[in-house]
């Protein structure tokens, strides 16, 4: 439940070093409470650095990243206090764990906040619930767990902090497709109930049609596309100008335009591009 | 003769109650790429450590050109003429520059120095990586890293690659690189391709699809027609290509559709046929 | 921070000092360390010095990666800088200070003494590939063979460490950042709280590196590794004619350093 507004933003690596790097530049947007938000673009294309901006894990060459009107960066105390803010899950959280049990790790984000002991176990049970980890297994060790149960007990640890912001960085990369599906359901029933804002960074397009409310598009360290779902996978050839691929029913949309038959957007989902064709051709037939 | 055969094998990890495979039979030809597609724990990854004879069957065996992978003798043999990528490239590359990487398995197998150097410039061109020869590994992106692993194969100049899981650590780029490296392998040089996947993409090329769940292989035919059974793939917990899903879900709206169009392409062929009448 | 480090890093080149064998590069690092302890007058350490830039010019290497290279260094240079001015006894600077003239000369050696010391071993490390490395290594130690020590699997678990290196920082710095990301707190805290802030990045460490080289191990076996017998080069180690020669100047620049030890220059 809370609001990013970023001005300005540039961040430059190795600075002042034949190796600079400008990663980010110009970055303005403002994300809203609340709000479901997918984050495209290539590998490079600047994305990971910007997510990493929202929690002051990287401090901004210049621009200013505001968390619900306050500067993260505005002194070492604000710096911690967004951590807590603005919760960042990695890639491949599952290599994070490090506790005996699921339970102690999933309680060392709230631990680190000082919490009472009551409220952290409130805290741990509400997290595992929500990312459907069964407290059966709390007393189990982490590395016992599959691939995608680790996963979610590594989601499980950055929820608990109850963040108003919670930010995932390719949360279904290298999981099977039944694995992805759970998770992302189980990232959309969090978002519905606890009303925060997400951000997923995604490379998979069609995850991104099916759950996004509103698409970033990143392309050379800067915002090339924002919009809804539907604004953004109209333009496929644009997507695909940028070396982006775009939802295969998209693909399917396009070959039949091709072949003299256009279908209305939206027809980005197996299901639109079914019922556009079916509306189509009922218009024909008539 | 098959180039690769399984003949009821039947595989447990030691303290494992289930079986990871049982009683598999399967063979494949020279010169085929094979998808091998299954969700996690459905026993793929297993059989693909049979057939280099990482593991071997606790019942029924594993024929590699005709040699029984059990054979401790010719464990090398069949290691050279099967190579092997694994799913992250950073724990297969030994080397910190890519070309004494790529040169790793020739000189375990103690081929003479200038054949080393030419298998070694051989390969690195096959994939791609020739002009980063001398680069460190760790600088490349994943694709580019996965690229010199299989390079790192083909210097052993063996006739089978089995990928197992090669894409699942890349982003999509790198999955491309991936995949048309070895589907030119296959294409161009007649090696047979094994690859493990849970990416029903990067089965549509294939040959050939087999589908396996827990430790038994519930389908095994031409992509297409694979993928047509629906019910059966979302049983299995797998997704089929959204372009089968489309034709899918029109047919049960009453369209006559035939589901084994694959590519965009054909698939809107297929719908175009109804459109037109 | 971590990114900076560059142990066991390998600057392909072409020079001389890039072509010279392994085994030739090992043996005059040896010869050099010898000869540095030699110096106690500033004469032989300008001879030193000299010796060590030429090299550096020879090979191409920016000085630049030399300094970033000397970085994490420091603390331990200024330390044996500060032992030197207030530990050793002679003419105050000033009379009643603890400072003398001797402490600030032999400080100064000292620093120039680590500095070359470890400029000359980058150099080695800078200009030779990690293979061509442990195989001189191999080499060198191969008659201790015969009394049954494992050259071979020594030379390759430290190349394989050389390989993992930059790998394992890598990781370092991504858990460092997941464990902040939930609260952790690396810089604040007695010695004690502080060491048990490492856990969380240690244990995923530990794990990770387990599984890697189980990973590791499985896929050396696919790729036909069986130990040392019957294995084969590709680069073959062979001395040259420039080989000897750069030997007999090792020497010849050793015997120069224990004379000038003997006139105290």
């Amino acid at each position: 439940m809370s609001t990013i507004r970023v001005e300005g933003l540039r961040h430059v690596y190795s600075a002042k070093t034949p190796f600079e790097k400008i990663a980010i530049d110009n970055i303005d947007i403002t994300i809203g409470n609340g709000e479901l938000v997918a984050i495209i673009g290539h590998t490079g294309s600047g994305k990971s650095t910007f997510i990493q901006h929202l929690n002051a894990l990287l401090q901004p060459s210049s621009g200013t990243v505001f968390v619900d009107d306050e500067d993260i960066n505005a002194d070492k105390l604000s710096r911690r206090d967004v951590k807590r803010k603005v919760g960042l899950v990695f890639q491949y959280p599952e290599y994070q764990l490090f506790e005996e049990t699921v339970y102690k790790d999933i309680a060392f984000g709230p631990e680190n906040m000082k919490l009472s002991a009551d409220e952290v176990d409130q805290r741990v049970r509400e997290a595992a619930r929500f990312v459907g980890v069964d407290e059966e297994l709390f007393e189990s060790s982490p590395l016992e767990l599959s691939g995608g149960q680790k996963r979610r007990v590594a989601i499980a640890g950055v929820i608990a902090m109850r963040p108003g912001v919670l930010i995932l960085d390719e949360p279904t990369a290298g999981l099977d497709p039944a694995g992805c599906r759970q998770i992302l359901d189980n990232i959309c029933q969090y978002r519905k109930e606890s009303g925060s804002t997400v951000i997923i960074v995604s490379h998979n397009m069609d995850d991104v049609a099916r759950i996004a409310e509103r698409v970033i598009v990143f392309n050379e360290g800067g915002i090339a596309m924002d919009g809804t779902p539907n604004e953004i996978f109209c333009q496929p050839e644009k997507l695909m100008d940028m070396g982006l691929n775009v939802p295969h029913s998209s693909l399917i949309a396009l070959e039949l335009k091709k072949r003299g038959f256009p279908v209305s957007c939206p027809c980005y989902t197996p299901q639109q591009l079914k019922n556009a064709i079916l509306a189509e051709k009922e218009a024909g037939v008539c | 003769m098959s180039i690769i055969k399984f003949e009821k094998v039947s595989y447990s990890y030691p303290g494992d109650e289930l079986p990871s495979l049982c009683g598999i039979d399967l063979s494949i030809e020279k010169g085929q790429f094979v998808a091998v597609l299954g969700h996690n724990g459905s026993g793929k990854s297993t059989l693909a450590k049979h057939m280099n004879a990482i593991l071997v069957p606790d019942e029924g065996r594993v024929l590699i050109n005709g040699v029984d992978t059990a054979d401790e003798n010719r464990v090398l043999d069949i290691r050279r003429n099967v190579g092997m990528v694994f799913q992250n490239p950073d724990n297969q590359i030994v080397a910190n520059v890519v070309e004494d990487d790529v040169a790793f398995a020739p000189e375990n197998l103690g081929v003479a120095p200038e054949e080393i150097r030419r298998r070694v410039d051989a390969a690195l061109k096959q994939v791609g990586m020739y002009e980063l020869r001398e680069h460190a590994p760790h600088l490349l992106s994943g694709g580019q890293k996965q690229r010199v692993a299989i390079a790192g194969v083909i210097a052993m100049e063996p006739e089978i690659i089995v990928l197992d899981e090669p894409t699942a650590m890349l982003d999509p780029m790198g999955r491309e690189e991936v995949i048309s490296t070895v589907t030119k392998l296959c294409r161009e040089k007649g090696m047979t391709v094994v690859l493990i996947t849970h990416h029903m993409d990067e089965c549509v090329n294939a040959d050939r699809l087999v589908v396996m769940s827990n430790g038994n292989i519930v389908a095994d035919g031409a992509p297409a027609q694979v993928f047509s059974q629906v019910e059966l793939m979302e049983g299995e917990g797998l997704d089929v290509p959204d372009t089968t899903r489309l034709l899918y879900e029109l047919r049960k709206e009453g369209l006559e559709l035939s589901l084994e169009a694959l590519s965009p392409a054909d698939c809107a062929e297929e719908i175009m046929k109804i459109i037109r009448g | 921070m971590l990114k900076d480090i560059t142990l066991g890093q390998f600057f392909p080149g072409n020079t001389i000092v890039h072509r010279l064998d392994a085994r030739t590069k090992l043996i005059l690092v040896v010869v050099y360390i010898a000869a540095l302890f030699q110096a106690t007058g500033w004469i032989s350490y300008l001879a030193v010095t000299a010796a060590t830039g030429t090299c550096m010019y020879l090979s191409r290497i920016h000085p630049k990666n030399m300094f970033k290279g000397l970085k994490p260094m420091i603390f331990i240079i200024v330390l044996t800088a500060v032992l030197n001015i207030f530990y050793t006894t002679g003419t105050p600077v000033l009379p009643g200070w603890p400072i003398t003239w001797e402490g600030i000369e032999r400080a100064v050696q000292m620093i120039l003494r680590i500095i070359l010391l470890i400029t000359g071993t980058f150099l080695l490390t800078y200009t030779t590939s990690p293979i061509a490395l442990t195989d001189g290594l191999e080499k060198l130690f191969n008659p201790l063979k015969k009394i049954k020590l494992p050259v071979h699997e020594m030379t390759i678990m430290m190349s394989m460490a050389l390989r993992f290196i930059p790998t394992l920082i890598e990781e370092t710095d991504k858990i460092m950042s997941a464990q902040k990301a939930r609260g952790a707190d690396f810089e604040t805290g007695n010695l004690i709280q502080r060491a048990k802030a490492m856990l969380p990045i240690l244990v995923p460490l530990f794990v990770s590196a387990f599984r890697r080289a189980d990973e590791l191990a499985v896929a050396m076996e696919s790729r036909c590794y069986h130990g040392g017998e019957g294995r084969t080069r590709m680069k073959m180690l062979k001395m040259q004619f420039r080989d000897w020669a750069a030997l007999i100047i090792g020497g010849a620049f050793l015997a120069m350093m224990i004379v000038m030890k003997k006139f105290g220059l």
